[in-house]
């Protein structure tokens, strides 16, 4: 009770409350969170389950169309398997958005302990680890994860590569975008280190790790909060460009890239519906994130952000 | 014989900010006159109202702040009566102010010479040629040396004490009737910042230009002004001749605050210390504002705002100042 | 009485000249070239044991970097640090953990010295369970809420952030901190020097109490030479890293020898004096990077000759104890001034 009293009580709740785009984007992010990861209950089918679905229900557009072969059981029509689109959306969604905050939460680890000890350290082994971020970032993500993915599908097969997709995929995008919190961190923590209460940490004669984990980390977790925001929303989307040249997940366990992909082979011959609905979901969801994180990022002292 | 008209005539002037669920009053009915060519300090600690006062002269509150009140007169005029057109015709020409900061004043991307001239071209009709050759004169009044050369370089180029020469002279360009110096010596050391305050004060004297010096150091407006406002907690407590702050002062924050300077006390002897901190915008109490740390409060204080008042020859904000002069006490 | 800190020689230098490619000059063929900050330039003094021991010069004189070479937070290029007899410049960060909790610090910037996510609570245990880490939670909890008691503060504040006190309030916070330890010596950077007046009285008075009390030895940096008349036993005056005079502050304020510490004292606003007649320095101070030679006061000294451009003054003691570093005073030719 006193930490609800605590948050409805602070300057950021306040701010929230009087910026009507702020609320827009959080009220979308959280029913479209809600519903992906609640879809084992809210779905009507579960398209995982390979009893439920009828090869003979695939390409059925949805019931509003009024189409002759238009289904009452699958309100957005089906996809070319036969899964209901709006269950598997919801499942896919899910998908889209466990990678993309794994590949942050990886990011942000790697991220954070290589900025921390950089500007920390400074000298020889900070040049070496900036511009360890500057050759990851010359390639750029999706050369690193059309190549790595192409190289497990060729030695592994698709199969094994399938029951590994998700751990590849927030591996690989998790990987090719530390620099960017490296970078961020890094800033911060020169910034905080020649404040005095850092120097009163040393004249204690506490040890170096805990002075950086300590005493600076939580000091410049700040802009860390606001780069997350955007991140996700690029590693969802980094996901969808992957799975759609066929490289993400596959079509057994879809994600929103991998649906629009499977429409699309569709579109030709009149099935709009199969790549429409997830691209809109995908757009609706990073641009919920992006606008929510645009508001935090002016909230919070835009200052910090700069490299 | 009939008083002259002040120059400067502040009259139950305050300011208020306007926050997120209430508007806090920063100044709250300053008033005090400043004649030509006169020298008035303003001085009070920090979040005192000293600084906010200094701008709503030349109504430049920022943003959340406002004007909630009162009059601001100069040379007669009620400044509220002035269009932006006219507002802007004062400042930098009949006013100038002088900043902690002299970055705040001076363009760092432009040459001093060039912020000179542009400066004299937005006020005065006035060729290029005639334009430099009065920067010149101003330099020299400032005593920069080699002011042609000095003319041609950046800000950057010039330390801390010469900046705020500079910005002097920028001042001075206008042979403006006020100078407003907020924390003019602030940034600056010792050495330094005697010489600037000794600058200003000559300059005063010999161009017959009012002061209003704004500061928190009451040993360097000791030093420059003759008249002494202090401020506590966006008002007036006490405003005297320096002669009669510095010996005589009535009010007891004053009094305490002066207790409080090392410079009079006994060394390694402990310092008056006034307990406690000034009160914040948001707690401010109903009476006088210095009744928390007050030792000679009484009943009324808690419950009425002093007014300022002449008493004994000094106008002082204090329900407990008595008037030797025998006036009636309520 | 021997000194209980010593000072001896102290040199610090700062290389700001940056990345490799910022150092490479093409004038006349490619070399490196470092720029050096020369930040300390020899500096020598004792401090007895319950004293307090001001260093006082203008901004960039080098007393910052001074307090932090003595504490360690800064390691000097040559030269030594004694503490009551022993050598602890030279020690590895681990072998100073002693001395560590004998000598402490508070900083300038009230807001900056605290850690702003840490309560009060946490910001003082830290150094007692670090310190002392045998003592029991109960014991230490006490002797958190006895230095609040000591500075000041209200114990049942301590579960509250930095944020929510007066800059008065965390600056009593950090000597607290400071003072959890049981320290000996405590180095003050510019403690009041971001403070109000009459909260400058309050922090003093508790700094001297302090020192009755535990006996405390100071070193206090300032640029205020008042605050620095008024607390001190003995100070040194410093000028471009170099140590201008050191002596009794009576001595000092009453009869200052060196040309600098003339002007600088002269320059001191006076409260209910009308007007000014301080000694006027030409030019400005030069910058730490090119080093004038001699001594490096000579450009801006009135009674600057040959010698003084060309040769460093020594530190010359006088019989009286006080200490001058000047051609001038050394000669004789100053001394009628």
């Amino acid at each position: 009770m006193r930490f609800f009293k605590k948050i409805t009580g602070s300057n950021l709740f306040y701010n929230f409350l009087r910026d009507p785009m702020a609320i827009g984007s959080a009220t979308v992010l959280l029913f479209l969170i809600v519903a992906s990861f609640g879809a084992p209950l809210f779905a009507p089918h579960n398209p995982y389950d390979q009893t439920t679905i009828d090869i003979m229900d695939a390409e059925l557009p949805p019931i509003w169309t009024g189409a002759a072969d238009a289904d009452s059981r699958f309100l957005l029509g089906t996809d070319p398997q036969g899964r209901g689109m709006l269950s598997t959306m919801l499942y896919g969604m899910r998908v889209s958005v466990l990678i993309g905050v794994g590949a942050v939460v990886l990011q942000s680890l790697i991220g954070i302990i290589i900025g921390l000890i950089a500007g920390y350290k400074g000298g020889r082994l900070e040049a070496l680890l900036m511009r360890l971020a500057d050759v990851q970032l010359s390639f750029s993500t999706y050369m690193v994860a059309i190549f790595i993915s192409a190289v497990f599908q060729g030695i592994f097969g698709m199969g094994v590569y399938s029951d590994y997709a998700l751990g590849l995929l927030i591996l690989v995008i998790g990987f090719a975008e530390w620099p960017q919190y490296a970078r961020t961190v890094r800033a911060s923590v020169m910034a905080e280190k020649n404040k005095e209460y850092v120097e009163a940490a040393r004249v204690i004669g506490l040890p170096q790790w805990r002075i950086m984990f300590r005493h600076i980390l939580p000091n410049t977790m700040t802009p860390v909060l606001v780069i997350s925001t955007v991140q996700v929303a690029n590693a969802i989307m980094s996901e969808a460009a992957l799975s759609f040249i066929g490289l993400g997940m596959p079509p057994s366990q879809p994600s929103l890239g991998s649906l629009i992909k499977s429409g699309f082979d569709y579109i030709a011959s009149g099935s709009w519906w199969i790549s429409l609905f997830p691209g809109i979901a995908l757009v609706v969801l990073i641009l919920s994130i992006n606008l929510l994180g645009d508001w935090l990022r002016d909230y919070l002292n835009p200052k910090l952000y700069k490299d | 014989m009939q008083k002259q008209e002040p120059l400067l005539s502040v009259r139950e002037l305050s300011v208020a900010f306007k926050m997120r669920d209430c508007v806090l009053t920063a100044v709250d009915g300053v008033s005090f006159d400043l004649d030509r060519s006169q020298r008035l300090g303003l001085v009070g600690e920090s979040g005192a109202g000293k600084s906010v006062t200094g701008f709503a002269i030349i109504n430049l509150v920022s943003r959340p702040g406002y004007i909630s009140g009162g009059q601001v007169f100069f040379e007669g005029r009620d400044l509220a009566t002035f269009s932006e057109e006219e507002m802007r015709n004062i400042r930098g020409n009949r006013i100038s102010m002088i900043f902690q900061d002299p970055m705040m004043t001076l363009n760092p991307v432009l040459t001093i010479g060039q912020q000179m001239i542009e400066t004299l071209k937005a006020h005065r009709h006035i060729s290029k040629h005639e334009a430099e050759k009065l920067a010149l004169s101003k330099l020299q009044k400032v005593a920069i040396p080699s002011p042609e050369k000095r003319l041609t370089q950046y800000p950057h180029e010039f330390s801390g004490g010469m900046r705020q020469r500079i910005v002097i002279a920028i001042a001075l360009l206008t042979s403006p009737s006020l100078i407003i110096a907020d924390e003019p010596t602030t940034a600056l050391d010792v050495t330094i910042q005697a010489d600037i305050m000794e600058l200003l004060l000559k300059l005063c004297e010999e161009e017959e230009m009012a002061l209003l010096l704004i500061t928190h150091d009451l040993a360097v407006v000791s030093q420059v002004a003759e008249r002494i406002a202090v401020m506590y907690a966006g008002r007036i407590a006490e405003l005297g001749s320096t002669e009669a702050i510095v010996n005589t002062p009535q009010h007891p924050y004053t009094q305490g605050l002066l207790k409080a300077l090392p410079q009079k006390v006994e060394r390694r002897k402990r310092l008056n210390q006034i307990p406690g901190n000034m009160p914040s915008l948001q707690e401010r109490p109903p009476g006088c504002a210095f009744y928390d740390r007050c030792e000679l409060r009484g009943e009324i204080c808690h419950r009425e705002i002093p007014r300022l008042e002449e008493k004994n020859g000094g106008l002082v904000a204090c329900h407990m100042v008595k008037d030797a002069a025998g006036k009636e006490e309520k | 009485m021997s000194d209980f800190i010593e000072i001896k020689n102290l040199v610090k230098r700062f290389d700001i000249s940056g990345g490799l490619l910022e150092e490479i000059r093409f004038k006349g063929g490619i070399h490196r070239k470092k720029t050096v900050v020369h930040a300390l330039n020899g500096v020598s003094f004792g401090i007895k044991k319950g004293e307090t021991v001001s260093v006082v010069g203008e901004s960039g004189c080098g007393k910052s970097t001074l307090a932090r070479c003595v504490i360690r937070i800064y390691r000097p290029e040559s030269g030594e640090v004694l503490y009551n007899g022993t050598r602890v410049d030279n020690l590895s960060s681990s072998a100073i953990k002693p001395w560590r909790a004998k000598m402490q610090m508070v900083f300038q910037d009230p807001y900056a010295s605290l850690n702003p996510r840490m309560t009060v609570y946490q910001t003082l245990l830290e150094p007692i369970r670090f310190h002392f880490p045998n003592v029991s939670r109960s014991e230490a909890d006490d002797r958190v809420a006895t230095v609040m008691k000591q500075v000041g503060v209200d114990p049942d504040w301590r579960k509250r952030y930095p944020h929510e006190f007066s800059g008065g309030q965390r600056q009593r916070i950090s000597l607290a901190r400071a003072l959890a330890v049981k320290p000996e010596f405590i180095i003050a950077d510019e403690p009041i020097a971001a403070l109000d007046v009459s909260i400058q009285a309050q922090i003093l008075n508790l700094f001297m109490d302090l020192q009755e009390e535990q006996g405390l030895t100071y070193l206090f940096i300032s640029h205020d030479l008042s605050v620095v008349e008024h607390i001190s036993n003995r100070v040194v005056v410093m000028y471009l890293g170099s140590l201008c005079e050191f002596a009794g502050t009576e001595q000092l304020y009453t009869d200052p020898k060196h040309p600098y510490t003339r002007a600088l004292l002269s320059a001191i606003p006076r409260f209910g004096s009308e007007g000014f007649n301080h000694l006027r320095l030409p030019g400005d101070v030069p910058t730490p990077i090119n080093l004038p030679t001699g001594c490096v006061f000579h450009g801006r000294c009135p009674h600057a000759d040959e010698r003084c451009r060309r040769e460093v003054p020594a530190l010359i003691t006088a019989a009286d104890g006080r200490v001058v570093a000047c051609h001038g005073v050394e000669e004789g030719r100053l001394e009628w001034l």
